[in-house]
């Protein structure tokens, strides 16, 4: 057991160099964020009106995401992992599209299906009065968008995954098939449920170009952390510094709870 | 081996022929004073995109051998990356301001005004909201998309509606005036606050209001070369073109007024 788990030939030394190199040039940045840092100032940037509005706009609308992405994105994923139908690679490729397409063509896209005139925002406009850019719903709808297909994809993972006895045995004591879902399913799915919804939410809080390129860029509106680090970055370079640290906290955030889900699933198997 | 040897020997022929040159200066240098060759990177004002563009190719053709490449963005935000060291020759800017931050922080000096331009209001060519004056922009439900406060164009912008009297409360802040211009081509806002030469720039998919003399703000255009530049002559040089009668002609047909 132990002897398997060792590799079977150590890496040659030289392979070190690049590794090496490999970690510094990801871990530099970040130390350049920390050393340059205003920390005599942070206080005052953090609590500035511009920020506060920024990161309570953030908070808001990630969350909002998060929620729309488990409402549309679970049941998608449970479509996509147990339902035949006919296009179900088609609906499986277009899930992924978001994950590998720049944000900004995203945003784009979104300019051109649900903008004032776009092919869906036209109707929106005309029936309901509703347009989405330059409004928080916009940016819901931007970082729902982008953020979505990592829920959509984590949980289909673990519903492919899944052992079936425990379904059948509830389906043969005669639980109906959305009893078998509540109770016996979403349990058993709960930390991949978990686990896809914070890296949901850790991409819509990060979510840059679809949202300036569909949303606008307005302060309190529009204008999330990364806009608002963007923005600063032309007036005040230490005010972008500022915001981008708490970005940088928010994900290191992130990567200890997903740890943690991690454990969790490695002792339940 | 064969290829690495070829440039090694082109190489040294450029500079060589950069330092034959310099003796003998050829009939193109001779009208700006000095040496331009090899490559060179101008960090413009994105209002500049199209007169710079028409100008970087006019001046290549003009000097053989040099190759000029643009970085259009918000003068501000360019500001920042010179003043973080990043590899530009010559710095265009829309606004004094922001290349009074570029001198003060020593990465370039003595700038010189080359271009004055200013604002009028683009509407898209399918109105949703007809919008006809400066005063229509005060409106209730007419969108406005303006510049961010720090870039030229949104400073610009704010001080036309202070100076008019206007509250104008835009629905997006656009990090530069050609992404305040995509948005009015989109239809996507009833007006945007751009510069006359955006709206000429876009003429077929826009619709410009001319804002009056008297109520209009201006904003004057300042060039420098960027201190430390690895190629200052050609840097000298591209200046010295923008200055030169046919780079004013350039700019001028692109809606500038020359200062």
């Amino acid at each position: 057991m132990s002897r398997r788990d060792r590799p079977v030939t150590a890496p040659p030394w030289p392979v070190a160099i690049p590794a090496v190199l490999a970690l510094a040039f990801l871990g530099l940045p970040l130390v350049g964020l920390l050393v340059r840092a205003p920390w005599s100032r942070m206080w005052d940037v953090l609590t500035s009106t511009t920020s506060l509005q920024a990161l309570r706009l953030s908070l808001v609308t990630s969350t909002s995401a998060t929620l729309v992405a488990f409402v549309l994105g679970v049941p998608l994923a449970w479509l996509l992992a147990r339902a035949e139908f006919p296009g179900r690679r088609f609906a499986r490729a277009l899930v992924t599209v978001p994950l590998v397409l720049p944000p900004v063509v995203g945003g784009i896209a979104l300019l051109l299906a649900f903008g004032r005139r776009g092919i869906a925002g036209q109707y929106l406009d005309s029936c309901c009065g509703i347009t989405l850019p330059f409004t928080t719903p916009g940016v819901v709808v931007a970082e729902a968008f982008v953020a979505m297909p990592f829920l959509v994809i984590t949980v289909e993972g673990a519903l492919r995954g899944l052992d079936g006895s425990f379904e059948d045995a509830a389906a043969t004591l005669g639980a109906s098939r959305l009893t078998i879902f509540r109770r016996v399913t979403l349990p058993l799915i709960l930390p991949s449920l978990a686990a896809g919804g914070v890296l949901t939410f850790a991409r819509a809080l990060g979510e840059f170009g679809a949202t300036i390129t569909f949303a606008g860029n307005l302060p309190g509106v529009t204008q999330t952390l990364p806009l608002a680090a963007y923005t600063g970055l032309e007036g005040d370079p230490s005010d972008a510094v500022a915001l981008s640290l708490v970005l940088l906290a928010v994900s290191v955030g992130v990567l200890v709870a997903l740890r943690d889900t991690w454990l969790r699933t490695g002792a339940a198997s | 081996m064969r290829i690495r040897l070829l440039s090694a020997v082109a190489l040294s022929c450029l500079a060589l022929s950069a330092c034959g040159s310099t003796a003998t200066p050829p009939a193109t240098a001779a009208a700006t004073g000095s040496v331009a060759t090899g490559s060179i990177t101008v960090f413009a004002a994105s209002s500049l995109k199209e007169a710079f563009t028409t100008i970087g190719t006019a001046f290549e053709v003009a000097h053989p051998g040099t190759k000029v490449t643009f970085n259009f963005g918000p003068s501000s935000g360019l500001a920042t990356q010179i003043m973080q060291k990043a590899p530009a020759d010559v710095f265009a800017s829309a606004s004094t301001t922001t290349m009074d931050t570029v001198t003060a922080a020593g990465a370039a000096s003595a700038p010189t005004t080359f271009a004055v331009n200013t604002l009028e209001i683009a509407t898209p060519a399918t109105p949703t909201t007809p919008v006809t004056s400066l005063a229509d922009l005060a409106k209730p439900g007419v969108k406005v998309a303006v510049c961010q406060q720090d870039v030229p164009c949104g400073a610009a912008a704010l001080k036309l509606f202070t100076q008019n009297n206007l509250t104008v409360t835009p629905v997006s802040q656009e990090i530069d005036v050609k992404s305040v211009l995509s948005k009015v081509v989109l239809g996507e806002v009833d007006a945007g606050v751009v510069y006359v030469t955006d709206v000429k720039a876009a003429t077929d998919k826009v619709v410009g209001v001319p804002i009056a003399a008297g109520q209009n703000v201006t904003t004057t255009y300042p060039i420098a070369a960027i201190t430390g530049s690895s190629n200052s002559a050609t840097a000298q040089a591209f200046l010295d073109y923008v200055l030169s009668a046919a780079g004013q002609q350039v700019l001028t047909d692109a809606g500038f007024t020359s200062p």
